[in-house]
């Protein structure tokens, strides 16, 4: 992701979501979570929407996830995106209902699954306003 | 549930409509596309600018993105010297016919008793010189843009608008409900069918199903011609006092039921069920006031921003069973004009232009009046349903020509 030609977009990070971006540095999935009643809040916000506790902390989740669905993207929307890329939906086992946009790597094309186990891998981009590792998804060979 | 007169719709009907003119890439002055819209849906109406007293728009001013409106409520008040007891505009609401349920609820409150709405584009325009199809700093570039808001969630992946949000939606109700890509593609043809008896229309020429295979894959299992295609034009209704309304210059429309419900999370990738994503809450919400039911619409104007969102809409409304929209437009009979549900009879936003909602409403009326010259349904509905948005900006309604 280097080259010249190669177009990079990165999240704004800011004190609600740097757990989210950086926490691949880790190499863990984190997400906030509300420490009176479990639930993950995705994406964070300040107040658990379940019992409005604050008491909200990062944490690592499993870093497994299914395949709820899928696009295989031809149309070059952004300059440096190499053709044609997989723009997936991802589900993690702790909270299903959980979801999160994301890229399907290192997977031929004709063996996409919806239902597919997965686990995250992340790409780190050096940053002047902060290092950030984007959580992908790759299939999961320990898992069927 | 409250009775029939507490219901603000049961107060309206649509008195007038008016439409500029249409097309991929005008180059008009967007107000004045804007006005010609206005003027025409009082004159229909037979009212002057001097009986409106009230405006409503969707989404009122925004810079970004560019051509997404073609005027402001502010610009147009003041460039039609409108007197108004109430106006209103605004982007987030329960689609682009937010902006009409909303003139009802101000005729409804008392607040107005004819109010104009209008819907007005220019995104052909706006983005002939490419705007669409890319974004960040384009011609190869390097560099890095950063995103804020919700768009994080989705940018960095590539995940660069609704084409592919809806997409994700699509293949799911394909691995689901085993929809296929020639039932998706019936939406296409039988707009593009449509729209060649609609002289406005963008594009005309016949589509048969190996163009609609042969059209460029976007995002799979969206082709090209399961995309609205971007245009300028302007859309008006004139809602009105039912009462005033039966006094004036045509038949009233009436306004038999309106839907604004949004029970998921506001969300493109957060949603419950993501074979479930549009206006089951809205369409639900609108059979709770009235008695009709989906048995008894002649016709569906319904939103294709998307061809799939179309298919979405079918079942939400319950005009056929959930999972089953596949097999309902399936040979494309069956939504046709000559078809027990007409859909999209002026060729949609995929073959008649993008004009954002408002242009399936305005279908409606024309259809409900009988006005739709060739494109006519011949057995004279009397009962329209009109739905417009997709993912979390839904809105739906039932118009009527009884009251």
């Amino acid at each position: 992701m280097t080259e010249p030609s190669t177009l990079v977009v990165l999240p704004v990070l800011t004190e609600r979501n740097r757990h989210f971006w950086q926490g691949g540095a880790q190499g863990h999935l984190t997400f906030l979570r509300c420490q009176t009643c479990g639930y993950y809040l995705h994406p964070p916000i300040p107040v658990c929407p379940v019992d409005q506790s604050k008491d909200l902390k990062p944490e690592a989740v499993s870093g497994r996830a299914t395949l709820a669905s899928y696009s295989v993207n031809h149309h070059p929307w952004l300059p440096g995106f190499e053709l044609p890329y997989v723009v997936a939906l991802v589900e993690i086992p702790e909270q299903p209902a959980l979801r999160l946009t994301t890229n399907l790597v290192n997977c031929p094309l004709d063996e996409i699954e919806i239902g597919m186990a997965l686990r995250v891998v992340f790409r780190h981009f050096e940053d002047p306003g902060g290092d950030v590792w984007l959580p992908l998804f790759e299939p999961d060979g320990d898992r069927p | 549930m409250t009775t029939r007169d507490g219901l603000a719709e049961k107060h309206c009907a649509v008195s007038g409509i008016g439409q500029s003119d249409v097309g991929r890439r005008l180059g008009r002055d967007p107000l004045e596309l804007t006005l010609d819209a206005c003027y025409a849906a009082v004159a229909d109406a037979g009212l002057t600018p001097a009986d409106i007293d009230g405006l409503s728009t969707y989404p009122g001013g925004m810079a970004v993105p560019k051509g997404f409106t073609g005027a402001s409520a502010y610009e147009t008040l003041d460039a039609m010297r409108l007197e108004v007891n109430w106006f209103d505009s605004g982007v987030e609401t329960s689609g682009q016919l937010g902006s009409v349920m909303k003139a009802c609820m101000a005729i409804g409150a008392g607040m107005a008793d004819h109010v104009l709405c209008f819907r007005s584009v220019w995104e052909g325009s706006a983005q002939g010189a490419g705007g669409r199809a890319s974004l960040g700093p384009g011609g190869g570039q390097g560099g890095t843009i950063y995103a804020g808001d919700f768009q994080q969630w989705m940018l960095p992946f590539g995940s660069a608008g609704a084409p592919i949000w809806v997409a994700l939606f699509a293949q799911a109700h394909m691995q689901r409900y085993g929809t296929t890509p020639e039932q998706l593609a019936q939406i296409a043809l039988n707009a593009r069918r449509n729209a060649g008896l609609n002289p406005k229309a963008i594009y005309r020429d016949p589509m048969t199903l190996e163009d609609y295979f042969n059209s460029r894959m976007i995002t799979t299992p969206l082709r090209l011609f399961d995309c609205d295609v971007p245009c300028d034009g302007a859309t008006a209704f004139v809602v009105s006092r039912r009462a005033l309304a039966e006094d004036l210059a045509k038949p009233p429309v009436y306004i038999e039921a309106m839907g604004a419900a949004l029970h998921d999370r506001p969300s493109w990738d957060q949603l419950r069920d993501l074979t479930r994503t549009v206006g089951a809450d809205a369409a639900a919400q609108m059979w709770s006031r009235t008695t009709l039911t989906p048995a008894d619409v002649d016709i569906a104007e319904i939103y294709d921003g998307f061809s799939y969102l179309t298919m979405l809409w079918l079942e939400a409304l319950g005009l056929c069973g959930t999972g089953e929209s596949g097999p309902f437009v399936e040979g494309g009979t069956r939504i046709a004009l000559e078809g027990s549900l007409p859909l999209n009879t002026a060729g949609g936003q995929l073959s008649a232009g993008r004009l954002h909602g408002y242009g399936f409403f305005h279908e409606a009326c024309v259809q409900l009046r009988g006005e739709g010259g060739a494109r006519q349904v011949a057995s004279r509905p009397k009962v329209a349903a009109v739905a417009a948005g997709g993912g979390n900006t839904c809105g739906c309604f039932l118009l009527s020509t009884e009251s």
